[in-house]
């Protein structure tokens, strides 16, 4: 297992090199440059502001540095921001983001997978077709649909939340309902087609044999084994969560890393497209290796193969 | 080998219409195809004009839709977007399906070691955030529609090319493939002659899957403000114009977001359908 964990970590450097390297290169290409946005600054304020940050260097050279600060971890000075590091600025931003993200994951799961369980005990029926249409529909209704329906009716028109902001705990409810509710849709269909096909297995028989209750085998012992193709799917959903976000986190004017990346990429800020970006291929990667060993841990007929 | 597919064709199409969700997604995807197609040009209303004296109205007999903050015909401008929305999700639908099926039949057909590096490749692209290069392929390609439609394709052909990959590795082992081998035609001709024609169900109910979530990609740049430009619109951006202003007027956030969601729901339902329609284990069931 350590081995294996080893071997995903050697074998995640490559990756983030060449994403460190397509993203360094993107932003460059990008008309405009860091500075020309908000007003135009003097020619030698500009000038200065360049040489300041390295920027009237030659491209290889930046390249070179860029990575040298990089094996430091050192992902650079912010431009908008002055007196900042976009480090500190990540992590200040990505609490906020993480927060968001885990009560949307939470909506997601603990709506999908009851839905699905209890869809799949009563296949055919008028509560399976009502949960299996529900779900159709959240596939079919981004969060940028469902975001603003959410605050029109509940903030606007009953006046129950604040339609933005990010201060009270209530302010946490429809931004993680309209993060959440969408991928609750996908898990429910997942858990329900597992839980059909784990019903008929023998071990539910042997289970029942013993005369231990139908609830209790369907909902422990059931639900244990059909939930572990529902936890693959907790990689794309985590990368759905991330896109989601950009949009839940202006919509709400939420001060998160997803916001903080899209204005960065408006602004042409260099060094905090980078980093966000690399922040986020990281954060997945750790994510998947971690579902992969806990997919291991849970299921011992797994084996951990290293490419 | 010519007669064969033409019945298989024929048979899925009669098995789709006869399902009832698929049929009527099929008959509402032509309509608003039709309309977005063809209505900005036989409409009354143009997208584009203006008129601030009149500002927003709601729906009433002059403009079905009511009108927008500038005094735009809203219809006329859902259609026009629709029609931007539609686009891309064909275009851009193209171009991953393009690289989807060269990519999982190339690989395939080698094998070994070049096709495990290959799928590896896939592995990694899908764990990585490729929601964040849409975005950066957008800002650094400016907001022109032919890079739009090409930053969507050209991350949106993962799937694509796993399903394709494994289709075509059960199919490279058929008796069929085999002869063609032996008769010594070339790889080129066997990928093009022998395993494309079999996938050819399979690339089609994939495609169907991808124009919705191609569209819904779309639609989420323009929200961001990243996507079409103005006076230019797309759904997306229509939903984003309809939420700035929805406590006054609700109307220029419904009626979008009701016709978005709709088609993509039909989208989804025709593709269920065509996948029903064509697998061959349906078949031998029936």
């Amino acid at each position: 297992m350590a081995r294996y964990i080893l071997k995903r970590f050697a074998g995640m450097v490559p990756v983030l090199l060449v994403i460190a390297t397509v993203t360094f290169f993107l932003v460059r290409f990008v008309p405009g440059g860091p500075f020309d946005q908000e007003r135009t600054l003097p020619a030698p304020v500009k000038a200065q502001l360049y040489a300041h940050y390295g920027l009237d260097k030659p491209l290889y050279a930046q390249y070179g540095r860029y990575l040298l600060n990089l094996l430091q971890g050192d992902l650079g000075p912010s431009y908008k921001y002055p007196g900042w590091s976009v480090n500190e600025l990540i992590v200040e931003r990505a609490k906020v983001s993480l927060e968001l993200g885990l009560w949307g994951l939470l909506v997601a799961v603990a709506l999908g997978v009851p839905a699905g369980a209890i869809a799949a005990a009563r296949p055919n029926t008028w509560l399976d077709h009502t949960l299996t249409g529900l779900s159709t529909l959240g596939i079919c209704v981004p969060s940028f649909v469902l975001g603003p329906l959410l605050i029109l009716f509940f903030a606007l028109k009953l006046g129950w939340f604040h339609a933005l902001g990010w201060e009270s705990a209530g302010d946490r409810i429809l931004p993680a309902l309209a993060l959440g509710l969408v991928f609750a849709a996908p898990i429910t269909r997942l858990t329900r087609a597992n839980m059909l096909e784990v019903r008929n297995q023998d071990y539910m028989r042997t289970a029942r044999a013993k005369g231990l209750s139908g609830a209790r085998v369907y909902f422990v012992h059931g639900l244990r084994n059909a939930l572990v193709p529902v936890m693959t799917y907790l990689g794309p959903t985590t990368a759905g969560l991330i896109s989601g976000s950009f949009v839940i986190e202006s919509m709400f004017n939420i001060p998160g890393l997803g916001k903080l990346f899209v204005s960065s990429a408006f602004n042409r800020e260099y060094t905090m497209i980078c980093g966000t970006v690399l922040f986020y291929a990281v954060a997945l990667l750790m994510l998947n290796l971690a579902v992969d060993v806990a997919l291991a841990l849970l299921n011992p007929r797994v084996r951990l193969e290293a490419k | 080998m010519s007669a064969a597919p033409e019945s298989l064709w024929l048979r899925a199409a009669r098995r789709l219409l006869r399902n009832r969700m698929a049929a009527v997604s099929l008959v509402f995807i032509a309509f608003i195809g039709a309309a977005c197609a063809f209505g900005p040009a036989a409409l009354t209303h143009d997208y584009m004009v203006q008129d601030r004296i009149l500002g927003p109205v709601a729906p009433s007999a002059l403009h079905w839709l009511g009108t927008d903050t500038l005094g735009r015909d809203l219809l006329a401008r859902l259609l026009q977007g629709g029609q931007i929305s539609l686009q891309v999700g064909l275009i851009a639908t193209a171009v991953s399906v393009l690289i989807g099926v060269i990519y999982g039949i190339v690989s395939a057909w080698h094998g070994g070691r070049i096709d495990s590096a290959m799928m590896h490749i896939v592995d990694v692209l899908y764990s990585l955030p490729f929601t964040l290069f849409v975005i950066l392929l957008t800002v650094v390609f400016g907001q022109e529609l032919h890079w739009i439609y090409l930053a969507i394709g050209t991350v949106s052909w993962l799937t694509m090319a796993r399903i394709v990959r494994n289709q075509a590795q059960t199919l490279k082992t058929q008796p069929f493939v085999e002869a063609a081998v032996c008769l010594g035609q070339s790889p080129l001709r066997i990928m093009t002659r022998h395993l494309l024609p079999n996938l050819a169900g399979t690339i089609v109910i994939y495609a169907t899957l991808t124009v919705p979530s191609v569209m819904m990609i779309e639609a989420f740049i323009s929200f961001l403000g990243l996507g079409v430009k103005a006076p230019m619109t797309s759904w997306g951006l229509l939903i984003k114009e309809g939420a700035d202003v929805m406590e006054e007027y609700p109307w220029l956030l419904i009626f979008p977001s009701l016709i978005f969601s709709t088609t993509l729901f039909a989208l989804n339902f025709l593709g269920d359908g065509l996948r029903d329609a064509l697998d061959p284990r349906a078949e031998k069931q029936s």
